[in-house]
């Protein structure tokens, strides 16, 4: 297998927190590649440090020690500058409690990440593309009539297909999702991970973070972070 | 484009915004009532002491004043820079009104009124001889008295209004001027003898000018009659004061340098006369040197009251830090969002220096309209509440106040609006540069949701 087919690579992560007057460590040495259109469960239980790799990969934190390169590139030696662009092109993110912006309507929210991406004449020179794919996007998800809803007026599973609907606005490479279903009911949640696995099946490559090994049995391949570290 | 939308939405979707908003309103408003009627009341005070003294005065302090002055007249008048000039006596008399035994302390003037008119706005002054200001020392009773120009509150009272009750016309008045004529050299001209010069005018029209003190202590006179009193008359003749009015191109500065460079030349070539030592102690000075002493006091109160507003703008900053801190901390979530997607810190300053900034524009556009709002209207409810509860900001029976100032300035109403928003985005900086340094990690955990 060729370093090509690899879309992340993770070696020798380390992470500890400040807890009071100790250091906590989370990450102690985990290796972890992911290949392009792989769907990968991490399971492990609360405070095993499933969240934190989750970060550490889709570079909302550094790691302590070790590198995390993304098709070949290592994060810790890029600026900050292109970081941003990183987060904002490369990778996208669901979150268990979905953190949409209440202020902006459920498009708004779709669209947010295109329009975080571009100077005011960028997006006034693409904001009718970019609305038309968040309008498709919301309609393949379902939420084609709540397109001009508030976030607050949706129900937990229709926030959480918004939520992936702007993780997929701009076409990541990566989808990275912490505990998607944690916040809803079975059926809800269920119907998130049939999202999933029909985005894996058209190749999107997703990592997904989730204390359940029921929920985790949906992906392609498992992977198990005890103590911090993969089993 | 986020950034001018999430910046519209935090200021018109959260309570605690419009409570900053109204904030900075509130003061704006405060700021804009008070240093418009405070500006106005100087600058009307500083129109009052110009109108009074004209542009420029060369004279002395001395009551003996100085001599030449015809002399160095003629080449004022020579002069293109120059539009009028007026010799002035000043002195001191006791004026005792006919058929009483009072005596009353005063300064006199001896003007040429249609000479001074043109060079100060002694004939916008007057009541009866507004119109035709070669007569006002024609009592229109009589006019081959001799008449005097009283200031108007030695001669009538205000009403609660601030309106003096004329009469027709002025009613037939002596008055019995005394005052200590001096020699060249100081000395009392008369000593030894009656001491005092008398002479009775008759009283044919008041001057107000707004100047309380003027208006209470100033008497003027015909200029020959005067010298004549004061002794200033006879083969050198002396003067206490020119004044001076300049062409309207002249620049005041400008126009004052020139006067004293041909000051200066005139002293030098009257070195060798009998009288030049009276010219030494003359001075050139602009209206607003001359009148210094009573403009001074005013722009001090002024400059206290902007240094107090700029208190006010601190207590403003302090508000916006503490609105914008607590709408930050609950936006930490937001802010974890955006950098989620690729916002950079930069980017969430911006955000948040736009909502300070549109905050400050709108609190002070709001305040900038209730203030000129509040301004056009604050005389008529003044005299609303004179009507109906009998207050008054100020007693016009004694104060020489008319209106309550309210001309608007745009300078000063752009002087706030900018203060206003650099005031708002000085109390946003610090909980911005915060929200900047949040890492995204930590806004985002399920412990701090």
């Amino acid at each position: 297998m060729s370093e090509n087919d690899f879309i992340l690579r993770a070696e020798g992560l380390y992470k500890s927190y400040r807890m009071g007057a100790a250091d906590v460590s989370v990450l102690k040495g985990v290796d972890l590649a992911v290949k392009k259109g792989e769907f990968i469960a991490i399971v492990g239980a609360s405070g095993s440090g499933k969240s934190t790799l989750l970060h550490i990969l889709g570079a909302l934190d550094r790691p302590d020690k070790g590198v995390v390169k993304f098709e070949g590139r290592d994060l810790s030696r890029i600026s900050y500058s292109e970081l941003n662009k990183f987060r904002n092109k490369m990778v996208g993110f669901v979150f268990q409690f979905y953190h949409l912006l209440d202020e902006l309507s459920v498009l708004e929210n779709v669209f947010l990440p295109t329009m975080a991406g571009k100077s005011i004449l960028g997006w006034l020179a693409c904001r009718r593309l970019a609305k038309n794919r968040a309008g498709e996007l919301l309609g393949q998800l379902g939420l084609g009539q709540r397109a001009n809803h508030k976030p607050f007026q949706l129900s937990g599973g229709e926030r959480q297909r918004t939520a992936i609907a702007r993780a997929l606005m701009n076409e990541p490479r990566l989808l990275l999702a912490d505990e998607p279903t944690g916040n809803l009911d079975s059926a809800t949640g269920n119907g998130i991970l049939k999202v999933f696995e029909e985005l894996n099946r058209a190749g999107q490559t997703i990592v997904m973070v989730t204390h359940d090994e029921r929920i985790a049995q949906r992906a392609g391949r498992i992977i198990t972070l005890t103590d911090g570290k993969i089993m | 484009m986020y950034k001018i939308i999430l910046a519209f939405r935090y200021l018109f979707r959260k309570r605690i915004s419009y409570l900053a908003f109204l904030a900075v309103a509130l003061c704006v408003f405060i700021v804009v009532v008070v240093m418009t009627v405070m500006t106005g009341l100087v600058t009307d005070f500083k129109q009052k002491n110009h109108s009074f003294v004209g542009d420029c005065v060369i004279g002395t302090e001395s009551l003996v004043g100085f001599a030449y002055y015809e002399d160095f007249m003629k080449i004022l008048e020579r002069a293109d820079f120059i539009e009028g000039v007026s010799a002035v006596i000043k002195s001191y008399a006791l004026i005792s009104p006919g058929g009483t035994e009072r005596s009353i302390g005063v300064e006199i003037m001896g003007i040429e009124p249609v000479r001074h008119s043109q060079v100060t706005g002694f004939g916008k002054t007057l009541h009866y001889r507004r119109d035709d200001v070669s007569k006002a020392f024609e009592p229109i009773y009589d006019p081959n008295l001799a008449g005097c120009v009283v200031g108007i509150d030695l001669w009538l009272t205000r009403d609660v209004k601030g309106e003096y009750a004329y009469g027709a016309a002025p009613a037939k008045t002596s008055l019995t001027v005394s005052c200590f004529p001096l020699t060249a050299k100081g000395a009392l001209a008369k000593a030894g003898t009656g001491m005092v010069n008398t002479k009775t005018f008759y009283y044919s029209d008041t001057s107000h000018s707004g100047l309380a003190r003027v208006d209470s202590s100033l008497v003027y006179l015909p200029f020959e009659q005067a010298q004549l009193l004061c002794g200033m008359a006879g083969p050198d003749k002396r003067v206490n004061a020119i004044h001076i009015k300049f062409k309207p191109n002249v620049g005041l500065e400008n126009g004052c340098k020139k006067v004293a460079l041909l000051w200066q030349r005139f002293a030098e070539e009257k070195g060798g006369e009998k009288k030049a030592g009276l010219l030494e102690k003359v001075t050139v000075q602009s209206w607003k040197d001359y009148r210094r002493a009573f403009i001074a006091p005013m722009e001090k109160e002024q400059t206290m009251m902007i240094a107090m507003f700029v208190l006010v703008g601190v207590t403003t900053v302090f508000i916006i830090f503490v609105v914008f801190y607590m709408i930050i901390s609950h936006k930490s979530k937001d802010i974890g969002i955006l950098k989620s997607i690729g916002v950079s810190s930069v980017n969430i300053i911006e955000l948040f220096a736009g909502f300070a900034f549109l905050m400050g524009l709108l609190g002070s556009c709001l305040g900038l309209f209730a203030g000129w709002l509040f301004l056009l209207k604050m005389n008529r409810i003044e005299n609303w509440l004179f009507e109906h509860f009998k207050f008054q900001l100020w007693d016009r029976t004694i104060y020489a106040i008319g209106d309550i100032p309210n001309a608007v300035d745009l300078k000063v109403l752009t002087g706030i609006m900018l203060s206003a928003i650099v005031t708002c985005l000085v109390g946003a900086l610090i909980p911005s540069w915060q929200a900047a340094r949040l890492k995204p990690v930590e806004t985002l955990q399920v412990s701090q949701l």
